[in-house]
């Protein structure tokens, strides 16, 4: 990646941001339903205290102001109070955030240490019946929805099995100082061993449903890009060299045959994020996800919209940050 | 001649292909001896790398050496157990490229590709210091500054001689080059194929030259082995090759280049084209494009004594001229 290019990425982020900003503020307030009426709903209030509440929460004046007051606020770092919670939004997303972070990490985690060496092994016996049920496997990890594969772990290994709960983060009984907000930092920190064990038991069913299908996707990328740097001059020429056979395949060919990896990873790590939304809320996962659905419903705008433009903030980072690897991994690209 | 130090008998190595297997070498014997240079020229598809692949077992499945004998220092090494003939090779039978751009790895330093080759075959001593003192055998200036760049910051004519100088790190006994100086200026080629001619007479080296080229064939190699769709045609020493050609197809190769002492010669092309290797019989594999061809010419032709140390696959070799 050249210079230019750097310098483009970082003016892209604004004028990302700016876009996101717009769509997410628009479509908020263009769907149907009012926010007022659903906080209201079951307390008969009258329609001057409606009013009030309307007024209050800066709900009653035109559309082009209530956008300006939001990303003046947000420029600021202030994304305004959440309606429900009643609390500054940024508290909100920062307590919410690290468990969504924690999750999807272990679920890329995951996801590369069973895509890598299964999608060596499969490029390196092509053909053989390890592709072939890869290739199947692959195609069903893809395709598999994300509630659906969820429900079934749970089933199989929560309700039937009892191996694993069925949902939540930690028990209270196991509940640690907030430190980073990594339980499985925090948890470590606080010289918990079992609080840790208990937190991995609650994490692995849901970074399992977020992390097997990337996994497949991740494989297929991995067996195609090793398939052909297999088929290169420079690994018969190692192999030439008298190399021992793991040098050849894990460095000469793996080493380049990661780089389109890293860029399909960055990718996955952000629909990840959004893939957590339903993986949330399907194992009661307190994390940002689950938050934006419950805030989607309440039409708690200033909480969604806070948070889908840190979604977009991640996710181009995201991709930023697979740039700086790919120039990392490829001497040929050079800052 | 001494014993040789590369002996193949009977070669044949195969490709499944949807038409059934094809023989990309089929029925390849020749030999090489200590400190010789062997020509082997031979159009596109003629089995010229195929063959010397089988030697250093790098065909790739499903490709397979499927009989045949290859003897080196009077070993089989179709025989020989996977990790021993990989301890083999780079230390005693090396390979070099033709293009050198594709056969270094583009992400590791030339220092690291040519350090791992000294350490995979314990070569003593330091072996950057080596590493630096190789590099400066193939004319690579400020060798130890350069250890840390990586192929695309060589130029092309450096590059090769870098990979030349991997090739030969280990000191092997033999190497197959592979087109080594197609891509080379002339005066880098002359340098390289002086440093090979240095280390055949200093060190024993045996050299493979797989080429198109027969101007360096004539100029460096002693012997000279034609190969056509997967068999040898002829072999002999380089001059006499050229003089008098034993087969047909040498005739026609010859025919069809330009010549420096004949500007004026016509240029006669091989008329006709390669057999489909999947579809051979087997009766000479030239006889449709050949002048000479008779009905004998369809039973199975061996590679036969036709004297001053020449072998022919041709039942009319004497008539040829």
């Amino acid at each position: 990646m050249s210079a230019a290019r750097l310098v483009e990425r970082l003016i892209q982020l604004p004028l990302v941001l700016f876009g996101v900003s717009v769509v997410v503020f628009l479509m908020m307030t263009l769907t149907p339903g009012d926010p007022v009426e659903i906080m209201l709903a079951d307390q008969r209030a009258t329609e001057e205290q409606a009013q009030a509440l309307r007024r209050d929460l800066g709900l009653d004046r035109p559309l082009p102001e209530r956008y300006l007051i939001f990303v003046g606020n947000a420029l600021t770092g202030d994304f305004g109070v959440s309606f429900f919670h009643r609390r500054p939004v940024f508290d909100v997303i920062s307590e919410r955030l690290p468990a969504t972070i924690e999750l999807t990490l272990v679920a890329l985690l995951i996801a590369v240490a069973v895509a890598v060496p299964l999608g060596v092994a499969a490029a390196v016996k092509r053909d053989s019946w390890l592709d072939r049920a890869l290739t199947a496997a692959a195609l069903f990890g893809v395709s598999l929805p994300g509630f659906w594969f969820g429900i079934l772990l749970i089933l199989l290994f929560a309700v039937q099995l009892g191996w694993f709960p069925v949902g939540g983060r930690i028990p209270f009984d196991a509940e640690v100082p907030w430190v980073s907000g990594f339980l499985l930092v925090d948890t470590l920190l606080a010289g918990r061993p079992d609080a840790f064990l208990r937190a991995l038991s609650h994490l692995a069913l849901p970074a399992i449903t977020l992390g097997l299908p990337a996994a497949a996707l991740l494989a297929r990328v991995i067996r195609s890009s090793m398939s052909e740097v297999l088929a290169a001059d420079y690994v018969l020429f190692a192999e030439a060299k008298g190399l021992p056979r793991r040098r050849v395949l894990f460095l000469h060919a793996l080493k380049n045959a990661l780089i389109p990896a890293v860029t399909v990873l960055a990718i996955e790590a952000g629909s990840l994020l959004g893939g957590s939304m339903i993986v949330e809320t399907v194992f009661g996962w307190p994390g940002l996800g689950r938050v934006v659905v419950e805030g989607i419903f309440a039409r708690n705008y200033p909480l969604v919209q806070a948070a889908v433009l840190l979604y977009a903030v991640i996710y181009v980072t995201l991709n930023f940050g697979a740039d700086l690897l790919y120039a990392a991994l490829n001497p040929k690209v050079r800052l | 001649m001494s014993a040789p130090l590369l002996s193949v008998r009977g070669l044949r190595t195969v490709f499944p292909t949807r038409r059934g297997p094809l023989a990309a070498a089929d029925g390849v014997d020749f030999d090489i001896a200590a400190g010789e240079a062997l020509g082997v020229v031979g159009e596109s598809g003629s089995g010229k790398s195929v063959t010397f692949l089988s030697v250093l077992g790098l065909i790739r499945p499903p490709g397979r050496v499927e009989a045949g004998e290859i003897l080196f220092g009077g070993r089989d090494l179709r025989r020989m157990p996977a990790p021993e003939l990989r301890a083999l090779r780079g230390r005693m039978l090396a390979l070099a490229m033709q293009d050198a751009l594709s056969a270094l790895n583009p992400s590791l330093t030339i220092g690291t590709q040519i350090v791992e080759t000294l350490r995979a075959h314990g070569i003593p001593g330091d072996p950057r210091a080596e590493a630096v003192r190789l590099l400066g055998r193939v004319g690579i200036p400020d060798a130890a500054r350069r250890l840390g760049d990586y192929p695309h910051q060589f130029s092309g004519g450096m590059r090769q001689r870098a990979m030349i100088a991997i090739s030969l790190a280990a000191r092997p006994r033999l190497l197959v080059a592979d087109e080594p100086t197609t891509a080379l200026d002339v005066t880098i080629r002359a340098q390289v194929l002086y440093l090979l001619d240095e280390l055949r007479v200093e060190d024993g080296l045996a050299v493979a030259m797989i080429t198109h080229d027969l101007a360096v064939v004539a100029e460096r190699c002693e012997r000279v082995m034609v190969m056509y769709a997967g068999q040898v045609a002829e072999t002999g020493p380089t001059a006499e090759v050229i003089a008098r050609p034993r087969h047909p197809y040498t005739r026609g190769l010859m025919e069809s280049l330009p010549r420096l002492d004949q500007p004026d010669r016509p240029l006669h092309p091989i008329p006709g084209q390669v057999p489909d290797l999947a579809a051979v019989d087997a009766g000479c594999r030239f006889r449709n494009r050949c002048a000479l061809a008779v009905a004998a010419c369809a039973a199975p032709v061996p590679l036969r004594d036709v004297g001053a140390e020449r072998l022919s696959r041709c039942i009319r070799a004497e008539e040829v001229s």
